[in-house]
């Protein structure tokens, strides 16, 4: 089932491969890629949070960089390579996701997957890193159930359970800077 | 899933008091249809050993469906690896299900035992049947029946043919305390694997076949009504189906929607489309478009005339005009939002013959009421499955949004799912009630404490529930005022006439976060002014270990429904939770360079919380709490982890409130819309490290969600006195215009 709400308008089709299959959706090209992977799509695991990009609950991968799905045109997606936290572990779990069960870290659970999601983007180019480099990246990640400590414990256990950098990481790009929620 | 419907017949009395839960069950029932063992609502035993368990209470982070089950297993002498746990739909077959002031273990620990030890007692008895032995000569454990000296074992699947047979008694004796330890240290999540492979089915993640999906208009301010709308326009948005207008609110209100416009389309973009092209305008509301500014001014002005007496010991006017020294404050606490990550949203399906509803709701009974009532359905024609909660802090105790899908999906005749956005909810909220409370302490000329003052101006949720009140209930002055140990000769604790302008709501411990922050920073300003240590101070505002009585505070003590018999307002425990953070920190030694302590310790839902926060400036000169200590005294942890988390997690929510919260009304409708203008802490606001203790002194449990919380909003605020020298007397202490930021 491709389409669980087959529309009439058709704007444009949009096609994009998620979690290693392809689909066309029929999408205007400005529609989210949050609606298009939860609506049209059927994957509810990436979450909504606030729709502008700033609690980071819907992050996926595009090809590889961690994006927030609410703020992101499926026309931007398009032709690429969309990763969901039902795709995070292709072959078993992710060992953030190993971590994340070791730990405990999630409590009622609903950020957690744009919080793995946003780990496992930062670990891939990063995967020594430092509290400040954990910060920097996390806190576009909004847990208001107050995990922090937890999901810190977990990045710092699965980046020991990751192979060592290679000395061409010296010049991996730094982590993404972290949506800030406003200052006032 | 097993249709737990279909077991009707058993209760769960719950009247208010521990001592009033009992499980009665028939010994005529549990005779199920088919062959599985089913003594009460609770467990149901199937003769391959496997062993479902029933949560009744919603899972939204505390970790319910972790110890529910563990109970209920550990008391059985069940395998916990053996163990499926069902979620109970809304049926009062489970008693209360509201999931909310801490009760799920601290009100139904005895009743959820019970239900176990009633299933193995069967057991054991089946087992000395099968056997001709007596039944004290058995044991249950590791999910077997074994001699407890000799070789022989049945498995409890083995068990369930002779099991269905036997009669089941109304009660059983529990195990002895010692047959339940060893597993609680590290117990199994059921959902650990489902929250990181993103299976777990919230709110919105419901699927029905030909769903669709709804999002409402609402007016800004409360009784708003539709002035103009283009309905040509929002038809004409690709993907919208319908159109539907809501029935308008009145004053109460209660747990019924706001009103408005419902856009039906077929999926969440659409429908958001949809409601931007329609492009409501509103009449003012019923309350005359109110601001923030006026509410606070009000309250403010009212703190200086005498309130209702709720609490009253000797006469503190006397004292504060006889006193050779008055030390006095006024605190701000402003409304606040649940801002729980989930949004709220549900799913619906309306036909003729019932209303099926799937949603993260902390009351499915209530929500059954609401259901039936808005859509003229007698209560057994609604079904009410409860999905995981994404958070929900007492915001999703209220049914409003799920009545909202249930109206919108009889108008349309299809399922459908509402979907609230994150503005939806932070615009239309059940707030947490703002507060302005006086504190005045008059000392003696040797220095001793002879008087305590405190005056409270804060809307009451009454004036929200049930209609217009305008002051405090002792129930809810009971949050932290007056079972607070004052050591004081003259106490007067009033409550000031408050009206009310925004529908107010529980938010995790409730009046406690008022409360504390005022008793805690006043202690601590007390402390300051007399040249002594904070928990110092506060050992002497409390007094000498001893139990709180009713006749000592001059009024009742409402204790969160529990008997002081039972639950003890002990003073002891608290000096004792007191003294170990102290220790536990080293809040007597150096915080560090540019780093201060801050230290309270609260008493909340029968549990006893003391905190030390260690705050430094960081680079915006704001707060940032680096390190954080919590000693919690629940009498006894039943998921130590579990428990735990939820210190940690308070920690990180009273960042949240004593830098951040503040929900403003202009001309009746709320400022604050997402989390750039109601921001809550994050990763790099968090402390790096948090050390819980859990003090177990014994005696029945006390709550573990909310108690947390209340001390540590006011630790932040005496560390950063500490470290600046300034006052917190107005929070947020961000964007307050007092702290830079």
């Amino acid at each position: 089932m491709r389409e669980l709400f087959p529309c009439s308008w058709r704007p444009t089709l949009a096609q994009l491969t998620v979690n290693g299959q392809a689909h066309e959706v029929d999408a205007p090209p400005e529609m989210p890629l949050l609606w298009v992977i939860r609506d049209l799509i059927g994957l509810t695991g990436t979450r909504f949070g606030c729709g502008m990009g700033l609690c980071g609950a819907c992050t996926v991968h595009v090809d590889g960089m961690a994006m927030r799905a609410c703020v992101t045109p499926v026309s931007l997606a398009e032709g690429k390579v969309v990763t969901t936290i039902e795709g995070l572990g292709a072959d078993g779990l992710h060992p953030l996701q190993e971590a994340w069960i070791a730990h405990g870290v999630p409590q009622c659970g609903f950020c957690q997957a744009g919080q793995l999601m946003t780990a496992a983007a930062l670990l891939a180019t990063n995967p020594r890193p430092t509290d400040d480099d954990i910060d920097a990246a996390m806190a576009g990640n909004i847990c208001r159930c107050g995990t922090y400590t937890r999901i810190r414990a977990g990045i710092r256990d699965a980046s020991q359970k990751l192979p060592a950098p290679e000395a061409s990481m010296e010049e991996a790009p730094e982590a993404p800077a972290a949506p800030e929620g406003g200052v006032e | 899933m097993t249709p737990v419907l279909s077991r009707r017949g058993f209760l769960v009395a719950l009247t208010g008091t521990a001592a009033a839960v009992s499980i009665g069950v028939s010994p005529t029932e549990g005779r199920a249809a088919d062959s599985a063992f089913e003594p009460n609502v609770w467990v149901r035993l199937e003769s391959d050993g496997s062993l479902q368990v029933t949560c009744a209470r919603s899972e939204m982070g505390q970790g319910v469906r972790a110890t529910v089950p563990f109970v209920i297993a550990s008391e059985m002498g069940a395998d916990l690896s053996r163990v499926v746990v069902v979620q109970a739909p809304g049926d009062k077959a489970y008693g209360n299900q509201n999931t909310d002031g801490s009760t799920s273990i601290r009100l139904l620990l005895g009743a959820l035992r019970e239900a176990g030890a009633v299933a193995r007692v069967v057991l054991v008895a089946a087992a000395a049947a099968e056997w001709g032995v007596s039944e004290d000569s058995l044991i249950a454990q590791g999910h077997v029946v074994k001699e407890r000296s000799g070789t022989r074992s049945i498995g409890f699947g083995e068990l369930v043919a002779r099991a269905t047979t036997m009669s089941v008694p109304h009660t059983a004796p529990l195990r002895p305390e010692q047959e339940l330890v060893g597993v609680r240290d590290a117990l199994p999540n059921p959902d650990a694997r489902g929250f990181v492979d993103g299976s777990i089915v919230y709110g919105a993640d419901t699927v029905l076949p030909g769903m669709l999906t709804a999002v409402v208009a609402r007016p800004p301010d409360l009784g708003g009504r539709v002035a103009s709308m283009d309905e040509a326009a929002a038809r004409a948005v690709p993907g919208v189906v319908d159109i539907v207008r809501l029935p308008e609110w009145k004053d109460p209100g209660g747990f019924v929607p706001v009103g408005g416009v419902a856009v039906v389309a077929q999926h969440t973009w659409a429908a958001l489309k949809g409601r931007e092209a329609l492009a409501c305008t509103w009449t003012k509301g019923d309350r005359g478009g109110v601001n923030t500014s006026d509410e606070y001014a009000a309250m403010r002005a009212s703190l200086d005339e005498k309130g209702k007496v709720r609490r009253k010991r000797g006469n503190a006017e006397k004292a504060l005009a006889e006193a050779a020294d008055v030390v006095t404050a006024d605190y701000l606490v402003p409304h606040l939002a649940h801002a729980m990550m989930e949004p709220l949203a549900a799913v619906v399906s309306y036909t003729d013959e019932g209303c099926e509803v799937w949603c993260p709701t902390q009351a499915p009974q209530r929500t059954i009421g609401q259901v039936a009532k808005a859509v003229g359905l007698p209560k057994k024609k609604v079904t009410v499955h409860v999905t995981h909660l994404g958070g929900a802090f007492g915001r999703k105790g209220k049914p409003d949004f799920i009545v909202e899908g249930a109206l919108v999906s009889k108008a349309v005749g299809k399922p459908v799912r509402i979907q609230w956005t994150r503005e939806d909810c932070m615009r239309h909220g059940y707030y947490h009630a703002c507060a302005l409370q006086r504190v005045e302490a008059g000392f003696d000329r040797d220095g001793t404490l002879t008087a305590w003052r405190h005056r409270v101006a804060a809307p009451t949720i009454a004036s929200t529930l049930v209609g217009f009140m305008e002051t405090l209930l002792g129930m809810e002055m009971g949050m932290g005022l007056l079972d607070f140990a004052l050591d004081v000769p003259n106490v007067s604790m009033e409550a000031e006439k408050t009206v009310n302008q925004v529908r107010i709501g529980w938010l995790r411990s409730v009046y406690n976060i008022n409360h504390a922050f005022a008793t805690q920073c006043f202690i601590d300003e007390l402390a300051q002014h007399k040249g002594v240590a904070t928990p110092d101070m506060l050992k002497t505002v409390l007094g000498p270990r001893r139990h709180l009585t009713p006749k000592e505070t001059g009024g009742a003590i409402w204790n969160y429904g529990l008997k002081l018999d039972d639950h003890p307002v002990d003073v002891g425990r608290w000096h004792d939770v007191a003294d170990r953070v102290r220790k536990n920190s080293g809040y007597d030694g150096d915080p560090g360079e540019g780093r201060a302590f801050g230290f309270a310790a609260h008493l909340s839902f029968n549990t006893y919380v003391a905190v030390v926060v260690a705050v430094t400036k960081d680079a915006l000169g704001r707060p940032r709490v680096d390190e954080a200590w919590v000693v919690v005294d629940p009498g006894q942890a039943i998921n130590p982890d579990r428990v735990t988390a939820q210190m940690e997690g308070a920690v990180v929510f009273g960042i949240s409130i004593a830098l951040h919260g503040n929900i403003t009304l202009k001309d009746g409708a709320v400022q604050q819309g997402n989390f750039h203008d109601f921001p809550v802490a994050r990763m790099d606001q968090a402390p790096r490290a948090i050390h819980v203790e859990i003090h177990e002194s014994g005696g029945p449990p006390g709550g573990i969600g909310e108690p947390g919380l209340p001390p540590v909003v006011p630790a932040i605020c005496n560390a950063w006195a500490a470290l600046t020298g300034e006052r917190v007397r107005e929070l947020p202490m961000v964007g307050s215009g007092r702290v830079a930021g």
